[in-house]
């Protein structure tokens, strides 16, 4: 067991850090601030292969390893918060499913634009009724010759009006599973721009600000019988490996966004003057952040250990990662909640202010307790494994 | 077109510098970089070879841990690294150091070498010349635009002045030294550091420098030796004072200059 990067991962969080200081934040607090889309920095994404980072060559990506997509997630959220969460849901929500389960037909005409950063992905499951209990799915997809006819609508979806390939959940039909009925789920790409497909409302939200989260609304909407991804009727364990994957996404984004609340507190602690000398000299000060970096470190330790688990996942399919991805999930979570709240707190009155990247930084750290899985799905997950 | 870049790490002087007791850099307590003006020289290379489809060699002396350079380079877009590194080079100067890199660059084949102007670390400004010298080619210094025209084997270069500028055509094979002014370098990209990581890098030797003299290499052969070196002095934190008139704001720095006897 190893616990420090080899080079070339060296080289690879010195690259995003660079990109990230650089790039993402001087834009971060206007992204939040004006509800903006960040794209700018995506079209830079995309030209260094960002996009496309555990995608093998072959199809166009970088041929990189999870460990290495997690870092760059980390990263640009220890900066922006927004910008982590839409290469997340590019790759791990859109990008890796059709890369696990597509056509080499599909493969090549979606994946590998995905990875190249042509185009922009997204992930449509969630609906009003249907959050946590995905069997509430409302949206249909009835065959009609050649063609699935897709009417419903999907809610909250990250990359919502600037994506180009969404992954999209539909029911097609009714299964019996031990004397009950239950809906058929099936998985589709659709493509931007097809009649039939419009946008919705465009969420106003508390954090994450620049992601572009938005309903979308599939009325008759006619996709060549060939976009149904995976099997039909395996939409359900699509969308949950899938989720299982993103969790490790988020979870690097929570990381990220903790580390970056934390690395701003130490440099703002020392700065501050009170009572004649700086905060940082104060014990509570110092036990505050003791904990606050113990905390982070254990975090960076878990969703580097899910990400290693899921690259072994790639080299044997009998690997599951599911339990390390939601434990991941489930503490980085948590402890981006408690670190930007602390660290808004050593603030004083300015962590309070818009001015000062700690007020956004745990704006941004609530949504990672709440979406792909909420913090208690997660542990549902942990302990049906734990019980079984 | 072949193009050889020559590039050198550095110490990151962003955080300040950091010297052994005996004065001499402490290199080990700064992050290592690639020169400033090399990594521009770098992009320019990168550039030709996107526009004409170059091959771009880097190469670099120094310690076993410079090859990190070579491999940033190679993550950007270079196609191979070389690194000259032998015990018998160490505490070379400027003189010493082109000869040696002027020793390598004899078993090669170039079109165009491109260094930095100077690198951060001493700031002189010598070795790119000296390495023409050696070789026996044109240069162009403080290049902040180069162009090239293939066919006719001609590079056309801006060179920059502090009021004007120059524009110079020199026939290939020569040596431009590169302004980090000349552009943005590029980043690397993710899948470039897997394969720059997984690249052999080639190691060459003393004995692998071609014409070259021992009494010309390393510290033994380097006519320039340091006396002292040191940090720049900090300037103290400043007095600050809020006169409530342009006249008393005058008479006050009028007084204080007084004072310290500058007028």
């Amino acid at each position: 067991m190893e616990f420090t990067l080899d080079k070339k991962h060296e080289m690879a969080r010195q690259l995003f850090r660079d990109f990230a200081v650089n790039e993402a934040k001087p834009l971060a607090q206007q992204t939040d601030e004006e509800e903006r889309f960040p794209r700018e920095t995506v079209d830079k994404m995309a030209k260094f292969g960002f996009l496309g980072i555990p995608v093998p060559k072959e199809f166009g990506g970088q041929g990189c390893d999870i460990l290495t997509y997690v870092m760059a997630v980390e990263e640009l959220s220890k900066v922006c918060g927004t910008t982590g969460v839409i290469l997340s849901a590019h790759t791990s929500l859109c990008a890796d499913p059709i890369m696990t389960y597509g056509t080499p037909e599909q493969k090549e005409k979606y994946l590998v634009p995905l990875a190249k950063g042509e185009k922009l992905g997204a992930f449509g499951l969630t609906e009003p009724g249907a959050g946590t209990d995905a069997q509430g799915q409302q949206t249909k997809a009835v065959l009609d010759g050649d063609e699935w006819v897709l009417n419903g609508s999907k809610c909250f979806i990250t990359n919502g009006k600037e994506a180009d390939v969404y992954v999209i959940f539909a029911v097609t039909g009714k299964i019996e599973k031990r004397g009950k009925f239950m809906k058929e789920i099936s998985a589709f790409i659709v493509e931007k721009g097809t009649p039939g497909f419009s946008f919705g409302v465009k969420e106003n939200k508390m954090g994450i600000r620049g992601s572009s989260t938005y309903e979308l609304i599939f009325t008759d909407c006619r996709i060549p019988k060939e976009n149904l991804l995976g099997q039909k009727g395996k939409g359900f364990n699509i969308a949950m490996h899938t989720l299982d994957g993103g969790r490790i996404g988020i979870a690097a984004q929570a990381l990220g966004i903790a580390e970056g609340a934390l690395e701003t507190t130490i440099a703002y602690v020392k700065e501050r003057k009170q009572f004649g000398r700086s905060i940082a000299q104060f014990q509570n000060t110092q036990f505050q952040l003791a904990d606050m970096a113990t905390k982070v470190q254990a975090a960076q330790y878990m969703v580097y250990s899910a990400a290693a688990k899921k690259d072994e996942y790639t080299k044997n399919p009998k690997v599951s990662y599911s339990v390390e991805a939601a434990m991941a999930k489930l503490y980085a979570a948590e402890v981006a909640m408690e670190v930007t709240t602390k660290a808004v707190q050593l603030h004083g009155g300015y962590g309070y202010i818009r001015e000062y990247d700690v007020e956004r930084m745990m704006r941004d750290a609530k949504i990672t307790e709440i979406y792909e899985g909420t913090s208690e799905v997660q542990r549902m997950v942990i302990s049906a494994n734990i019980l079984k | 077109m072949k193009i050889v870049v020559c590039v050198k790490q550095v110490p990151d002087t962003k955080g300040g510098v950091k010297f052994n007791p005996d004065g001499t850099l402490d290199r080990a307590a700064m992050l290592a970089i690639m020169n400033p003006d090399d990594k521009a020289g770098l992009e320019a290379a990168l550039r030709l070879k996107d526009q004409y489809g170059a091959e771009v060699t880097v190469l670099t002396m120094g310690l076993p841990k410079a090859a990190d350079v070579l491999r940033e380079a190679i993550a950007m877009g270079a196609d191979k690294g070389i690194l000259v590194t032998d015990r018998v080079l160490g505490g070379a100067d400027t003189w010493a150091t082109s000869t040696t890199i002027a020793g390598a660059l004899r078993n090669l084949e170039y079109d165009l070498i491109i260094t930095g102007r100077q690198a951060i670390d001493g700031d002189t400004a010598q070795v790119g010349p000296q390495i023409a010298e050696h070789l026996g080619l044109p240069v162009i210094s403080y290049a902040e635009e180069i162009s090239v025209d293939e066919a006719a084997k001609k590079v056309t270069v801006k060179r920059q002045f502090d009021d004007r500028y120059m524009m110079v055509e020199a026939s290939m094979p020569c040596l431009v030294t590169a302004l980090a002014e000349l552009n943005e370098p590029r980043y690397m990209t993710p899948g470039g550091i897997f394969d720059a990581c997984a690249a052999e890098i080639t190691t060459w030797g003393r004995a692998d420098l071609k014409d070259v003299e021992d009494s010309n290499l390393g510290l033994a052969g380097s006519p320039t030796k340091i006396a002292k070196a040191s940090d720049k002095v900090r300037k103290g934190a400043g007095e600050k004072v809020t006169p409530d008139s342009p006249e008393e704001a005058v008479s006050y720095i009028v007084g204080k200059l007084d004072e310290k006897h500058a007028i």
